[in-house]
This record gives structure tokens, C-alpha cells and sequence, in this order.
């Protein structure tokens, strides 16, 4: 067994007896990733020198007794969406493609502080708006367990590098499943945190009231580790919830004792696949065997979730990437022919006889802005501009965004609901395991419908949390996901703890291509 | 066309800065006139990632004035986002607030000391909170069009105030102005310094007009880039007559045009029309998901109230009812301002005598303070001092004729009243002494006091010279007073 194939629990206390250094460690992930990532895609950049840099001081710090974070020597890669400012950070946009952040987001800055080596930054959705990572303006990456097929999204260079075994810890976010999703189709532990749990600041916002950052690893004790580095109150953050951090890490092996499962019908309706229904169906039999009681909750509102989350995520979308306009940053597009083509353009307005349309010619200010934009967005980001610009505009507001806000509060009454029954909800994560790339590229409401069953939490703000529970006749991965009730992470983390505890899906591992 | 008679509707919409060190969503210095772009930070400059944290003293400047203003203040308020696009705009939208102001549906309550208009109450739509955008600076010298964006200003606290359209005239959208001003300096939310943008004002102006008994309003018009309550004044005096001849061209009502927008031109002293596209813009209003709503308690609104102090019209009352001044002389002490009003009520406390105060302070203090540029808190004469001045004019050791020399002297040397007397060598008449020196007069001057008992009583006025000749420090009033009871007492 390789170094890069243990977990991060494991890690700490190899290099914590000096069993293993962190520059070690460092190289063998570097090495890995040479081998085998020109052929998954999952890192839009690797920064080997500075990875290794800060290894080798965390071993001199050790070496000399110094005190070290939770963290420490451990390789953790981080999505291209949180601000670094040692870092480019492009959103795999062309529109930040040269990106450089004056500052640290928060999580960045935790993980800093809890001395992780940041080993480089992943793939990614452009602006973390998909559910392939097929919608990177620079490369898609592959699934690490069939390479014909997508790791999901938009996360999916996170989860891909955890998979693969290119580091033990990745931070991704989910927005609308984009942890958990990628998680169940990599065949990893990914975990969507309740909102407000992690500090949003410096994550470049898609949909600000539901993105939240979270951890993927390969057991839920690294999840849990990784998860207790970076949650925690922000005053950068209004909408960061100030209350302590639970330890996870040290309550994650006691069982939930007379754990009360909540299962949805519906989530096991027309559209599951067979395969993801019966393993889904045998984990719950799993906690049966456990002692779990398992009883029916109904979720009436969920099946406008995907509905509602189309209205709102755009909505948001739409406002949150206004500031991409070229004025002041990022990519603007090439202008030096932009005066001569309006003069033109109002010269045969005008010489049309049509002086009306040659006044309402854009101004060079417009043209840029338009040109920029563009160039600069690829068109699942513009399909959601468009989407959110129209959602919001008068007239339509009440119909959409306003009726949206209304099904999402009755989502979260479902929830409450359900949780005054049971102490955490069980079901799929996606309806089916990995799809091949490009096999929805053209049809991006069969991809909206991906989300199917990750909206929800987001929608609700609770956390979730997504854990291997089986695999496919052919060898892919499937997920399993449990939901909480607000701030009950450390519930989500025990009751996924119990299962993983009970079976080995979480150490299957792909094999690579050209594996040595 | 015959002359139809209309009534001038003026709305103001004023945003005002409020009196923060830093901007409304960061810690950045809102200081004016700094370096451009020195003031700036992720946050304010909308930088990828960056989130705003509302800073709780501009909520709460705003509440104060918002309380003043006698409005309803909401136990909940939002936070909203006002799309546009706009080089001076970083985020792409205004973080502002929209369907949940604030406060909404006060007052203000204007009047004009010199009877101009009725004494009225102008409406206050509602008053809300709300961010500045920066500033673009075109520079077209050398054959160039480069345009620099300033971003010190972005991020700074607005207050934006909005009428009824309830003014009717330019005095009494001045009053209303000088109104709203006086009141926000008093309760110190803000400098209101237009020079420095920290007071702005746009007009919305309709006519209303009666022609064959039925009533007829013209399209609305924005006037813009006022920079003086001087220049709104003309631009409104500009504006009605121009709307009438407008009407009388075109004959179109309102909601047959868009609303325009119109710049004034202070130097021509004309309104100008904007350029505005025909469709009104949709700014996409919705929820800010970056801030949280704001809840303000009952209790919160009534320390607010508590903590306001005297506000100039409880003033205006006290100063008449109270001291008995006029209410011109109580408009004009009050309209100096808290620190002048402060200097008042010390003198006339400390001298008991209001009304003599008050003469003091509004004739003499208030000119030498414009002739030295100078405010109160640097005059030279304390209140302590002045109420010495005019307690000595009571009791008799100052006559009033050199107490200009007194105060003079006082401002000069920065001495008080017992010095000045010293220095000026003012003395006290004993009224024996008195007696006897008017008498020596009469006896001296037999055609006076024929004349005195002529009844010709103005002839007494030739003694006073003759008397401040042998005795500087004789009240020349009582040297008169004298004169006629000694000349007449006799017959």
C-alpha cells in the first residue's frame, strides 16, 4: 500500500511518531498527480515548489517541537472558486483566467493556520455552475473509476483528486449537490455543511444564499477532521452562524444509539436506477442490522426543489456575476477595433435613412461591456445570467423568484417537520451512477434534474452528507446520502460513521490508467 | 391661448451622508478628499469573494434621524440589491434598500419667519439606507478620452430622505431644505457639506393646472446636478414657467410622456434635458442574501427618541414662550446652529436678562463672527464673559453707550468685563454726584431750562455732551432724565 492510499487520520500519525515526513507525503501526492492526471484533468494547477516549501517547513517546526495545527504536513487541495491570494484563482473562467486575489478567503486562511499543505487548485464547473465539470473554460476533468465518464459536478475536480488518491483531503462547495453528487459518483465522503457553518468569505460567490463549503475525503473521520479546520464563526460573514464548532473528530466513532431513519417514498420512484436503488435499499438494511429503526417521513414539497432552485441559483447567479464587466479587474475583451465598427455601424444607420437606430447604436462603454462578457463567460453561465436577469425583472418577479422563495420556506417546514420524527434522513444521492461525458452537454434540463436529490438541503440550508454505499455491475461508485437537521453535522457525521464502520465501500479505490 | 393658472408640485429626494468614520459595509475611512482609490478594500470595491458586514453606527445615525423626521420606524427591515450597470458601480448593483426601508411617513414641519407662506407640514415618504457608487473623472485634455474611476467614495453611507410632493413653491422648497439641514446638524448625523457631497438634493416638479374646471397635472421632471439650495431655488424658479410653456406647446399630461430627466446649468441658469431612453429601467430589485434583515426593537426606537435632545422647532418654542423673544430672533439664534443656541442660553442664564442676550448675540456676536470667519466655539469672548458685560449694563457700572468700546476691547485683549472697566477706566456715577453736576449745568445754562419748562424737553439733550465732558462714565440717559425732573421740579 502506497503512502497516498491512507486516509488523513492515519497520515497525522505517521507524521505526528516521525514515521513519515510531510515533504514525503507532499512528493508522493505530486508524483501521483504527474502520473496520472493528464489523463483526469482534476487540477487546473498544481504548485508543486510551494506545496513542498511548506512541507518542509511544517517538519522543521515539528522537528523543533513546535506546536502545529490539526492539519499539519497533511496535502489538501483546494477548488479554483476560494480566494488565495498566494494563488491565481480562476473559477475556470476565462474571465478570471489571471485572477490573482489580494487576500485569503477564510477557508484558505484556516487551513493555512491548521498547516495543510495546499497542494494546488481543482477543476471545477465554470463559476461552480454544473453537474459535470464539463463546463471548466480550460479542460473537463474525468471520472477516476471509468474515464469516459464525468466525476460530477461542479466539484468534480475535487472529488476526482481525492479518488484518485491525488490528495487525502479536498475542499470543494456545493451549491446544489455539487459536493455530495461528485462525492456518490467518485465514491468518496463529501459533505455539505449547514449554512452559515463555514465562513463564505473570499468564495467567490455563484448563489450566495446557498453555497457553503465542505469537506471530501475518503472516510468521514478525514471529513470530520478537515470539515472541524475550516467551520467556525467569521465576522466577515453576516450570514455566518456564531456558535462554537463541535469536536467532531472525537465523537465520530460513538454510534447513534436508538437512531431514528427517516426514508422518502419518493426518493425511490420512476428515474432511480435499479443498481443505485438496491444498494441504496441494502444500506438501509445495513442500519437496520445496526439497530436503526427506519420509518417513512413525507417531503411533499420536494418535487419542486429542482424547480425552485432554477429560479433561484440564476436569480442570484445573475447578480452575483455583474461585477465581471471589465472594468476593473479580470479579462476584458480586446477593444481596439470596438470606435471604428460603432461609427461604422452608425454611419450605415445612417445612410439607411434610419437616424433613430443610428442614436441607439451602444456606446463604446456598452460595446465593451457586452464584448467582455461575451468572450469572457462560457454559455452555462450565460444560460443562467439570462435565466436570473429574467427571473428578477419586473413583471415576472412575483411569478418566479417571489413563488420560488415561498416553495423554498415550505421545503424547510417539510424538513422540520420531518425531523421532529426521525434524527436523519437516508436515501440516494444521484439517480444513477457516473454518465458519460458529453452525454448531457445538449440537454441541460436533463442535467438540472441531476440534483434531484441534493437541492433540497441546500434549499433548507441543512446539512448533508454523501457516503460510498455500493458499486455498479460495471465498477462505478454509488452514494448514499444523509440529511440532518440544522447544525447537527456532528449527528450526520456518527450516523455515516456507523454505516461506513459496518462495510468496506469506502476502500474500494479505481485503478488508474497506467498505474505502477 | 389665454393664461391658465397652476400650482407648482415640488417632491425633493435628498441623500445625505452620514456622519460615519468608515463606509457602510467595511471599516474603510469615508475621509473626503483623499488620494483617489486610497480608501478602497476587497469589500467596498466588490472583489470576487468579498462580503459586506453593516456597520451598526450608520444604522443607527440614520435611526436617530429617522425618529427626528417623526417617522414609523418597521421592526424589520432588509437589505436589497438595485442592479445597473456602470463603471463607478464595481459589484454591478446598489446595495440599497427597497420594499422594507428603513422608516417611512414622517414629517417636517416648515415655516418662514418672514410670513412668505403658511406655516406647513411636508410629508416624508420614507428615508433608507443605502451605499454610494464612486466616481468617474473624464479627462479629455490633449486630444484624449480617458475616463478614471475614483472608488474612495464607494461604500460610503447614504441616507436618502424622500418627500411628499408637497411643496409649492421654491421658498418653500428652500425652507424645507434649510429645515432639514438645520435639523440634521443639530442632531449631528451628518456635516451636510455640499461641497464635500455629503448633502445632495434632486427635484421632482409637476404643474397642476385648471382649464375648463377640470384639473390637469404635467409629466414629472427630475432635476439633477444642484449643487446649492441657491441653485435648487433657480432651477425650480427656471423649471415651472418652462413646463408651462412646455404644456402650452405640446398640451401632454402626465402618463403621456416618461418621466424626464433634466440637468440644471448653473452658470446659464437653465434646466437641460438628459438624454433618456424611452423605456423605464428595470433595476431587478431582490433580497441582499449577503446581509441578514435588521431588526430594530421597540425599546431601541425609544432610547433613540430619548437620546435626541432639544431639536430646533421644541427650540423655536422654548426660546419664544420661555424667554420671550420674538420669533424672528428665535429663528435666527436657531438657525446658527446647536453651538450658537449653546452660547445663547449661557449668557442668558448667566446674565438673567434673555432679551439683552439675545441682542447681543444675534447683532454683535453674530457680525463679528462673520467678519473674522470664524465659529462660536472660537470667539473671543466666552458667554461667561458677555453675560459680565450685560449684567454690568444692568447694574448700572456699564453705560450701554461705551459698552460697544467694552465688548471691543474684551474681543481684543480676551479680558473680561471687571478688566475692560479698569482698562477703559469706566467708573460708576454716584447719583449724588450726578445730581450735583446736572445742577451745576442748569445753573449754567438758564436757556435750557427755560426752555425744559417751556416744555421743549428734546432741549436737555444739549446737556449730555456738556456733562460726558466733565464725566465720561455718566449714563447719558439718566444725565436727561435728571436734567428735566431738577428743571421742572420747581414750578
Amino acid at each position: 500500500m502506497s503512502i497516498v492510499d491512507r486516509p488523513a487520520s492515519e497520515l497525522r500519525k505517521s507524521l505526528a511518531s516521525g514515521e513519515l515526513t510531510s515533504v514525503e507525503l507532499t512528493q508522493a501526492c505530486l508524483d501521483r498527480i504527474v502520473a496520472h492526471d493528464q489523463s483526469i484533468g482534476a487540477f487546473l494547477r498544481v504548485d508543486g515548489e510551494r506545496a513542498l516549501e511548506q512541507a518542509k517547513s511544517v517538519d522543521k517546526r515539528r522537528a523543533a517541537g513546535e506546536k502545529l495545527g490539526p492539519l499539519a504536513g497533511i496535502p489538501v487541495a483546494v477548488k479554483d472558486v476560494l480566494c488565495d491570494s498566494q494563488a491565481i484563482t480562476t473559477c475556470a473562467s476565462r474571465m478570471l483566467a489571471e485572477f490573482r486575489p489580494p487576500y485569503d478567503s477564510t477557508v484558505v486562511a484556516r487551513l493555512k493556520q491548521a498547516d495543510a499543505v495546499l497542494l494546488g487548485r481543482t477543476n471545477m464547473d465554470e463559476f461552480a455552475m454544473g453537474g459535470s465539470t464539463e463546463n471548466s473554460a480550460f479542460q473537463p476533468t474525468r471520472n477516476p473509476w471509468d474515464t469516459t465518464r464525468t466525476p460530477g459536478g461542479s466539484s468534480g475536480g475535487s472529488a476526482a483528486a481525492v479518488a484518485a488518491r491525488f490528495a487525502p483531503l479536498a475542499i470543494g462547495t456545493d451549491t446544489g449537490g455539487s459536493i455530495r453528487q461528485p462525492a456518490g459518483l467518485c465514491g468518496i465522503v463529501g459533505m455539505k455543511p449547514t449554512y452559515g457553518r463555514v465562513s463564505r468569505y473570499g468564495l467567490v460567490a455563484f448563489a450566495s444564499s446557498l453555497d457553503q463549503v465542505g469537506p471530501f475525503a475518503t472516510t468521514t473521520e478525514d471529513a470530520a477532521l478537515l470539515l472541524e479546520a475550516v467551520a467556525g464563526h467569521d465576522p466577515r460573514d453576516s450570514t455566518s452562524i456564531n456558535r462554537p464548532t463541535p469536536a467532531y473528530t472525537e465523537s465520530i466513532n460513538k454510534p447513534l444509539a436508538g437512531l431514528k431513519l427517516g426514508i422518502v417514498p419518493e426518493h425511490f420512484g420512476a428515474g432511480l436506477d435499479p443498481e443505485v436503488s438496491t444498494a441504496v435499499k441494502s444500506a438501509i438494511e445495513v442500519y437496520k442490522s445496526l439497530g436503526a429503526e427506519v420509518k417513512e417521513v413525507a417531503l411533499p414539497h420536494g418535487k419542486y426543489g429542482v424547480a425552485a432552485y432554477y429560479v433561484i441559483a440564476p436569480s442570484e447567479a445573475s447578480s452575483n456575476l455583474a461585477r465581471y464587466d471589465g472594468v476593473h479587474y479580470g479579462f476584458r475583451a480586446d477593444q481596439s477595433s470596438a470606435l471604428a465598427d460603432l461609427a461604422a455601424e452608425r454611419q450605415a444607420f445612417v445612410a439607411a435613412g434610419n437616424a433613430a437606430a443610428a442614436d441607439n447604436v451602444d456606446s463604446p462603454l456598452v460595446r465593451m461591456y457586452r464584448s467582455t462578457r461575451e468572450a469572457g463567460f462560457g454559455p452555462e453561465v450565460k444560460r443562467r445570467i439570462m435565466l436570473g436577469a429574467y427571473a428578477l425583472s419586473a413583471g415576472y418577479y412575483d411569478a418566479y423568484y417571489l413563488k420560488a422563495l415561498k416553495v423554498r420556506r415550505l421545503i424547510r417546514r417539510d424538513f422540520d417537520e420531518a425531523f421532529k420524527q426521525v434524527d436523519l434522513i437516508v436515501g440516494p444521492v444521484t439517480a444513477g451512477p457516473a454518465f458519460k461525458l458529453g452525454e448531457m452537454v445538449d440537454d441541460p434540463l436533463a442535467m438540472y434534474l441531476v440534483d434531484l436529490y441534493t437541492v433540497s438541503a441546500n434549499l433548507a440550508g441543512i446539512p448533508a452528507i454523501s457516503l460510498p454505499c455500493g458499486m455498479t455491475k460495471a465498477g462505478l461508485p454509488i452514494g448514499l446520502q444523509l440529511q440532518g437537521p440544522p447544525l447537527e453535522e456532528d449527528r450526520l457525521l456518527r450516523g455515516a460513521r456507523m454505516f461506513e464502520a459496518a462495510t468496506d465501500w469506502h476502500t474500494k479505490q479505481p485503478t488508474l490508467a497506467g498505474a505502477k | 391661448m389665454s393664461d391658465v393658472p397652476y400650482t407648482t408640485v415640488i417632491g425633493l429626494e435628498v441623500h445625505v451622508q452620514l456622519a460615519t468614520q468608515s463606509k457602510l459595509f467595511c471599516r474603510c475611512s469615508t475621509q473626503f478628499g483623499a488620494e483617489p482609490n486610497t480608501q478602497t478594500c476587497p469589500v467596498c470595491i466588490g472583489m470576487p469573494g468579498s462580503l459586506p458586514v453593516m456597520n451598526r453606527r450608520a444604522f443607527e445615525l440614520s435611526l436617530k434621524t429617522a425618529v427626528a423626521l417623526n417617522c414609523n420606524i418597521p421592526e424589520f427591515t432588509k437589505w436589497d440589491r438595485k442592479q445597473y450597470y456602470y463603471p463607478d458601480l464595481p459589484k454591478g448593483y446598489q446595495i440599497s434598500q427597497f420594499d422594507l426601508p428603513m422608516s417611512a411617513d414622517g414629517y417636517l414641519e416648515i415655516s418662514d419667519p418672514k410670513d412668505k407662506f403658511e406655516p406647513k407640514r411636508i410629508g416624508i415618504i420614507r428615508a433608507h439606507l443605502e451605499e454610494d457608487a464612486g466616481k468617474s473623472v473624464h479627462d479629455e485634455a490633449h486630444g484624449k478620452a480617458d475616463s478614471e474611476i475614483d472608488l474612495n467614495r464607494t461604500g460610503t453611507p447614504l441616507l436618502e430622505i424622500v418627500s411628499q410632493p408637497d411643496m409649492r413653491s421654491s421658498a418653500e422648497a428652500r425652507a424645507f431644505l434649510d429645515e432639514l439641514k438645520l435639523l440634521l446638524t443639530y442632531i449631528a448625523v451628518s456635516d451636510c457639506n455640499m461641497q464635500e457631497g455629503s448633502l445632495r438634493v434632486d427635484a421632482n416638479v409637476n404643474l397642476h393646472l385648471e382649464k375648463d374646471g377640470k384639473k390637469i397635472a404635467t409629466p414629472i421632471v427630475e432635476i439633477k446636478n444642484m449643487n446649492s439650495f441657491r441653485a435648487v431655488e433657480r432651477a425650480l424658479e427656471y423649471e415651472a414657467p418652462r413646463q408651462y410653456r412646455e404644456w402650452q406647446e405640446t398640451g401632454r399630461q402626465l402618463g403621456e410622456a416618461p418621466k424626464q430627466t433634466r440637468g440644471w446649468d448653473d452658470v446659464a441658469g437653465v434646466t437641460r434635458g438628459q438624454r433618456s431612453k424611452e423605456e423605464s429601467s428595470d433595476y431587478r430589485y431582490f433580497p441582499d442574501p449577503d446581509l441578514a434583515p435588521v431588526i430594530t426593537s421597540a425599546a431601541e426606537v425609544e432610547a433613540v427618541r430619548e437620546s435626541l435632545g432639544e431639536l430646533p422647532d421644541d427650540l423655536r418654542t422654548r426660546l419664544t414662550e420661555g424667554y420671550n423673544l420674538s420669533p424672528y430672533d428665535a429663528d435666527v439664534l436657531v438657525n446658527q446652529g446647536r453651538a450658537v443656541i449653546d452660547y445663547y442660553l449661557a449668557v442668558a442664564g448667566e446674565s438673567g436678562d434673555p432679551k439683552l442676550a439675545c441682542n447681543w448675540v444675534t447683532q454683535q456676536v453674530l457680525r463679528e463672527l462673520k467678519e473674522r470667519e470664524q465659529a462660536i466655539d472660537a470667539f473671543g469672548i466666552s458667554a461667561t464673559k458677555l453675560a459680565g458685560l450685560i449684567t454690568a449694563v444692568n447694574d448700572g457700572l456699564l453705560p450701554s453707550t461705551r459698552a460697544p468700546e467694552a465688548f471691543q476691547l474684551m474681543l481684543a485683549q480676551g479680558c473680561d468685563i471687571t478688566a475692560a472697566l479698569a482698562e477703559l477706566k469706566i467708573e460708576r456715577v454716584d447719583e449724588s454726584a450726578l445730581v450735583e453736576l446736572v445742577k451745576e449745568l442748569l445753573a449754567a445754562n438758564p436757556k435750557t431750562v427755560a426752555d425744559i419748562q417751556g416744555g421743549k424737553l428734546q432741549a436737555a439733550a444739549s446737556l449730555i455732551g456738556q456733562a460726558k465732558k466733565k464725566n465720561p462714565n455718566v449714563d447719558p440717559n439718566r444725565v436727561r432724565e435728571l436734567a428735566i425732573e431738577l428743571a421742572t421740579a420747581g414750578n
